[in-house]
């Protein structure tokens, strides 16, 4: 299996790298349906602004819980607000806090599994052990108490999901460093003067970087549930900005006079998470199948 | 073996630690006079002097840590705001409907994913096992509040079937109160396990005792039961533990969708309101919870696998 | 005996207990589909000891699984038959074979330690393969016992309760062997039992084969890559090259008058069996072919000091050198232009 693997990767590295893994993933019928999904998710939130027909926060630009309709692609709520406009809008906020606070994990995660691969070993424990109990404590509790500290913004959601997430990308950062730290051109590099940004840049990011991506993708389900999940809880993102998630809740409330606002705040989340969990799960068995084990 | 055991409990102890002192140093971290902070705007200041006192906030600050950690161990968590009453009365209180909510979820997904499990292991390939697969990561993907709101909303207000909040009175009206909110919290738990499962299977399936039991004419479910199963099954403990905190998250949102009376719907209300005590007694109890969970499932490991006890 | 025969002529003189006729496997790969086994033929008669040889690759293995029906799933006969007691395996049902599994045939596997269930105790093992055969459990007890303390297990009664890893290496293959001659088999598979062991326990071990081979009466057929051990132990001997079998005969003929030129190298190469001083020990140069596109003509020729034209174009057929010896190869055949 892993001479196949091989020789796709001889093949793609003739032809392209960019056409090789396009094809792959053609093959791959619920990635490809993942990716479609991502793309039409990601185009909906940038584009939101040109897609919406009501202003998302305009109160009474219809009826109050009216059905879906053609004026209403997904009827309104119970403040009389055009729903679709809130979904689509809704979009960029999911979008905004994966993109930030993922961001921020990353940047972080890669500094601190620096730190734990190149440090002296009491640090590198210190750090593991960190590591393991950010990662494997109930992440709602965590927000939850956050939350209560800091009340509840958009701020303190992505600051709950940076935190949750830094374990993750940093393990595999430091793991990936210390397997170098002990090789021997790495010691040959530094008795020729070389600094930790060329190190870092050209021996530990192109073999980080497709696990990382591979585990960002993952994540952002994640981080939309944790941002849908808070906000559904009323902790999340302040009204009157629209979140899937306050969009579940509102409709929550009305869910004995009107389902079309629940059913309506529920399938941005379900599409989304799914396709990123499919496109996902199809990128990590393109690119390595091992870390189905390791994850 | 007495040494895995007492290694274990320590590192159980040492993660509690840390939890706990991220809390403490979380709440020491909030500008202004933790005492108000804690007890939030709604605190006269009898209550707040009373507490400054028990903190031992005029205290230096090692002296308040040990102070701290003396009154955890000692269970005192705190009181109630609103209702004075202990918080560690509330949590206990509390406590049972959540622990009822996840062993269910954990019993039933458990009987529904081994058994899938296997049978996608034997047909590997199949139409069966590609459904499942597909299923299972739908299922692992779609947040639980949602799956929870759409069952409500299929199961007890469109058809009818089960009713939809509360935690119900009596054993009946308690067990078809269980059945909406034990089914969302262990669905995407079947997902899961049953694709560990599978992957367990064929892994083991492959290996060269299966095929000498195979040698010897063994039936394959003979083959399945004795000689593949056991070794599968293994795994799957330790992940229970490990999935400890993913369905106490399922669990929150489940209770509050559910309104039925628990850990969760405690939680948050707590947090709606800023009764910090509760907040801060319910996160410990949950952290406890969950190092006990993974502690038992370790244990439980050891103890299922000759090979462990062995070198023990 | 000459594979190839018909099977009525075959039948008219006495039955052989097991005979692969013309076995053709290929196993479905990533790479392509692998040719592992093309036109097999052997034959093994009841109370016989038969030797597979060759190197890793040769496909020795691969026969053995064959005949007992435990290949992986991407394996597939493409052509043959194996009869055993007279009826064809291959064309059996599952069912049916499975019945013969732990019954009329069983096996001895490579490595002991993970042939034996880690996590279910000898004792329950035991019973378990007795399935085929009547009794208690008391009684099935009592047979194992018996059987373990037959193959040189210290103490049988009480560590039968044990579990695999409480038992040395050398045990545990002890323990395997009790398992499988005490289904009593008419035919026994032993897939380089001793290859995991070190000098002085494969000793023992063929020394223990031997002795139940006598005293129970089963046929074995015993693959290995170990020359000395196949020239102490068996009967006659195959050779196998890249998935056929070159030649065949008995011990005494394959070891001192081999004919086909692999035979011969194998033997040079053994080094149980050089006599004078030498730093660099003799290897065959070359690699073993790919069978995924193997070499047209004869399946050595690459390797082979001696080839010649004829040897590209034409598959040899066996040809025999003495009337129970027989190899593949052109350089036999006395009809053949001279080599040149």
């Amino acid at each position: 299996m892993a001479e196949g693997t091989h020789a796709i990767a001889i093949e793609e590295a003739r032809s392209g790298a960019l056409t090789g893994f396009a094809r792959r993933l053609a093959r791959n019928p619920l990635g490809l349906f993942g990716a479609v999904l991502v793309v039409l998710m990601v185009a909906s939130a940038v584009f939101a602004d040109l897609i919406v027909p009501y202003d998302p926060t305009q109160i009474m630009v219809g009826p109050r819980l009216a059905p879906p309709s053609l004026e209403f692609l997904m009827g309104t709520d119970q403040l009389g607000r055009d729903v679709f406009s809130r979904v689509i809008t809704g979009g960029q906020v999911a979008l905004l806090v994966s993109a930030t606070a993922l961001g921020t994990a990353l940047s972080v995660g890669l500094l601190l599994g620096l730190v734990a691969g190149f440090g002296p070993p009491w640090l590198d424990n210190a750090l593991l052990l960190l590591f393991d109990t950010i990662r494997s404590f109930p992440v709602i509790i965590f927000a939850l108490a956050v939350v209560t500290l800091l009340g509840p913004s958009l701020a303190s959601v992505i600051f709950v999901v940076a935190v949750t997430t830094v374990p993750i990308y940093a393990r595999v950062v430091r793991t990936q460093t210390h397997a170098l730290r002990n090789s021997e051109f790495i010691t040959a590099e530094r008795a020729m003067g070389a600094g930790v940004p060329r190190i870092l840049g050209i021996h530990i990011l192109p073999n980080v970087i497709g696990p990382l991506l591979i585990l960002v993708s993952m994540d952002v389900p994640l981080v939309i549930t944790l941002e849908a999940g808070l906000s559904f809880l009323g902790m999340g993102v302040r009204p009157p900005t629209p979140s899937w998630g306050t969009i579940l809740n509102d409709g929550y409330g009305y869910i004995n006079q009107s389902v079309w606002p629940v059913v309506s705040g529920g399938i941005p989340i379900v599409l989304t998470t799914l396709g990123f969990t499919f496109l996902g799960e199809a990128l990590r068995d393109i690119f390595d199948p091992k870390l189905r084990k390791e994850l | 073996m007495w040494l895995y055991v007492l290694k274990r409990i320590v590192l159980a102890a040492a993660i509690t630690v840390i939890a706990v002192t991220l809390l403490f140093v979380m709440i020491q971290a909030v500008p202004g006079d933790p005492a108000a902070v804690l007890l939030g705007p709604r605190a006269t200041p009898e209550l707040r002097a009373e507490l400054h006192e028990r903190m031992g906030l005029d205290q230096p600050l090692p002296m308040q840590v040990v102070m701290f950690f003396g009154g955890l161990l000692q269970g005192d968590l705190g009181f109630d705001v609103f209702t004075q009453r202990p918080v560690r009365s509330i949590v206990f209180e509390q406590l049972p409907y959540t622990i009822a909510l996840i062993l269910t979820a954990i019993a039933w997904s458990v009987l529904v994913a081994v058994p899938l499990g296997c049978y996608s292991a034997m047909r590997r390939n199949s139409v069966i096992d590609k459904v499942v697969g597909v299923m299972a990561v739908a299922t692992i993907a779609i947040p639980s509040f949602v799956m929870a709101i759409y069952a409500l909303l299929i199961f007890a207000v469109w058809l009818n079937w089960l009713p939809a909040i509360g935690a119900g009175s009596g054993f009946w009206g308690g067990v078809t109160h269980l059945i909406l909110p034990a089914f969302v919290v262990g669905i995407g738990w079947v997902g899961y396990l049953s694709r560990i499962v599978r992957a367990s299977m064929l892994e083991i399936l492959g290996e060269n005792h299966v095929r000498m039991a195979r040698s010897f004419g063994l039936s394959e479910g003979r083959i399945v039961a004795r000689y593949a199963l056991p070794l599968a099954i293994l795994p799957t403990v330790t992940i229970l533990g490990v999935g400890m905190a993913h369905l106490l998250s399922a669990a929150v949102f489940v209770e509050v969708v559910f309104a039925r009376p628990g850990i969760g719907t405690l939680i948050v209300q707590a947090v709606d309101s800023r009764n910090y005590p509760i907040v801060m007694g319910t996160v410990l109890a949950t952290t406890v919870l969950f190092v006990v969970s993974t502690t038992i499932a370790d244990f439980v490991n050891a103890a299922l696998d000759p090979r462990i006890r062995g070198d023990l | 005996m000459r594979p190839g025969e018909p099977a009525q002529q075959v039948a008219s003189s006495r039955p052989s207990l097991l005979e692969v006729v013309d076995l053709d496997l290929a196993f479905q790969t990533p790479r392509g589909r692998v040719l592992a086994l093309r036109d097999v033929s052997l034959a093994v008669q009841p109370g016989e000891i038969v030797g597979v040889v060759g190197e890793s690759g040769s496909g020795k293995s691969t026969l053995a699984y064959t005949v007992m029906g435990l290949l992986a799933e991407n394996a597939e006969v493409t052509g043959g038959a194996i009869p055993f007691e007279g009826r064809d395996l291959l064309s059996m049902t599952a069912e049916k074979r499975r019945r013969l599994l732990g019954n009329r045939m069983s096996m001895i596997f490579q490595d002991p330690t993970t042939a034996l269930n880690p996590v279910r105790s000898i004792e329950k093992q035991m019973i378990d393969i007795q399935h085929h055969q009547g009794g208690s459990r008391r009684e099935k007890r009592r047979r194992a016992i018996e059987m373990l303390e037959r193959v040189g297990i210290p103490d049988p009664q009480s560590r039968i309760g044990g579990y695999a890893h409480e038992f040395s290496g050398g045990m545990r293959q002890r323990i395997c062997i009790a398992m499988a001659l005490l289904v009593k088999p008419a035919l026994l598979i032993a897939d380089e039992p001793t290859t995991a062991l070190d000098a002085t326990l494969e000793v023992q071990i063929i020394h223990l084969l031997k002795d139940l081979q006598r005293e129970i009466g089963c046929s074995i057929i015993f693959v290995s890559h170990h020359l000395g051990t196949v020239a102490e132990l068996c009967d006659r001997v195959a050779v196998m090259y890249a998935g056929e079998m070159v030649e065949y005969g008995t011990v005494r003929q394959i070891f001192h008058h081999p004919g086909h030129p692999y035979t011969k190298a194998l033997l040079e190469c053994d080094p149980g069996r050089i006599r004078t001083k030498t730093r660099v020990l003799p290897t065959i140069p070359g690699e073993v072919p790919n069978l995924v596109e193997p070499p047209s003509g004869c399946i050595f020729r690459e390797r082979c000091p001696h080839s010649f034209d004829r040897c590209v174009t034409e598959v040899p057929a066996p040809r025999d050198l003495a009337p129970t010896q027989w190899a593949r190869c052109h350089l036999l055949d006395d009809a053949a232009e001279a080599p040149a």
